[in-house]
């Protein structure tokens, strides 16, 4: 039989919100994908940041001013609590993959763990470094 | 209307052949980042805020200098694997090509970028 509604369908990312009420692991996966997309932002600073200290004095003087500016200090921690969320987020993925702890109460366990988790981590890297 | 059967249509569309390499990579990459994240969010953010000389002489040894290239190279990697699997969800056709390999190049242009100014500051 001839498939008449040919990629017309709704697809899976569409579907939430309208089709599915959010939960704690599709909001948790949402935001892996958001945290990992948007460190982006964080490696290219840094990355900037080590070209203009490779590059001469003067340069570095500009670039390490904005990156220790307040601005840049607000998106250097955001960066660090994304960065924690995705390691830990990263980690129950390959927990998942091994086949452990898929039953809903597990799952919905580790997803708190990968929030909190990842919001400790952040304060005691801010009160370290 | 063309004459073709269900399965005749369906025979080479679907998977790329490429997905296993893909997801394996993936796990590669982050596990090494689990071991590498931690050492350079500490070895990076002891000497962020210091003056230029010290930075020059930090990066000239060996430890924060390979840690820090290796998170960049292997982080960006790992970007673009990521990326282009919510890309393939989210944009399809010409332009979800064409942002795969802008982000493809993108990812590499900043690996490189680190390593270069790592490496100059190292040596």
């Amino acid at each position: 039989m001839a498939d008449v509604n040919r990629g017309n369908r709704p697809l899976s990312p569409f579907m939430l919100g309208k089709y599915y009420r959010f939960q704690l692991n599709s909001v948790t996966s949402i935001l892996t994908r958001i945290t990992g997309n948007a460190l982006i932002v964080a490696a290219v600073l840094i990355a900037w940041w080590l070209l203009a200290a490779a590059t001469g004095a003067e340069y570095f003087a500009t670039v390490n001013w904005l990156l220790t500016s307040p601005l840049g200090y607000l998106v250097l921690v955001l960066s660090t609590l994304g960065l924690w969320y995705h390691t830990l987020a990263g980690i129950r993925h390959l927990i998942w993959d091994q086949g452990y702890c898929l039953e809903m109460e597990k799952a919905d366990r580790l997803g708190w763990i990968v929030i909190i988790g990842s919001v400790v981590l952040t304060v005691l890297t801010v009160i370290i470094v | 209307m063309r004459y073709l059967t269900d399965r005749k249509r369906a025979v080479g569309l679907g998977a790329a052949k490429s997905g296993t390499g893909h997801h394996w990579s993936m796990q590669v990459s982050s596990i090494a980042l689990i071991i590498l994240v931690p050492l350079f969010v500490f070895t990076f953010g002891c000497i962020l805020g210091a003056p230029y000389e010290e930075v020059v002489a930090y990066y000239s040894r060996p430890f924060p200098a390979i840690v820090a290239a290796l998170t960049l190279w292997v982080g960006m990697v790992h970007f673009k694997n990521g990326a282009q699997m919510a890309i393939e969800d989210y944009v399809h056709g010409f332009t979800g090509r064409l942002t795969i390999i802008l982000v493809t190049c993108l990812a590499y242009a900043i690996a490189a970028t680190g390593v270069y100014a790592i490496a100059k500051l190292a040596l």
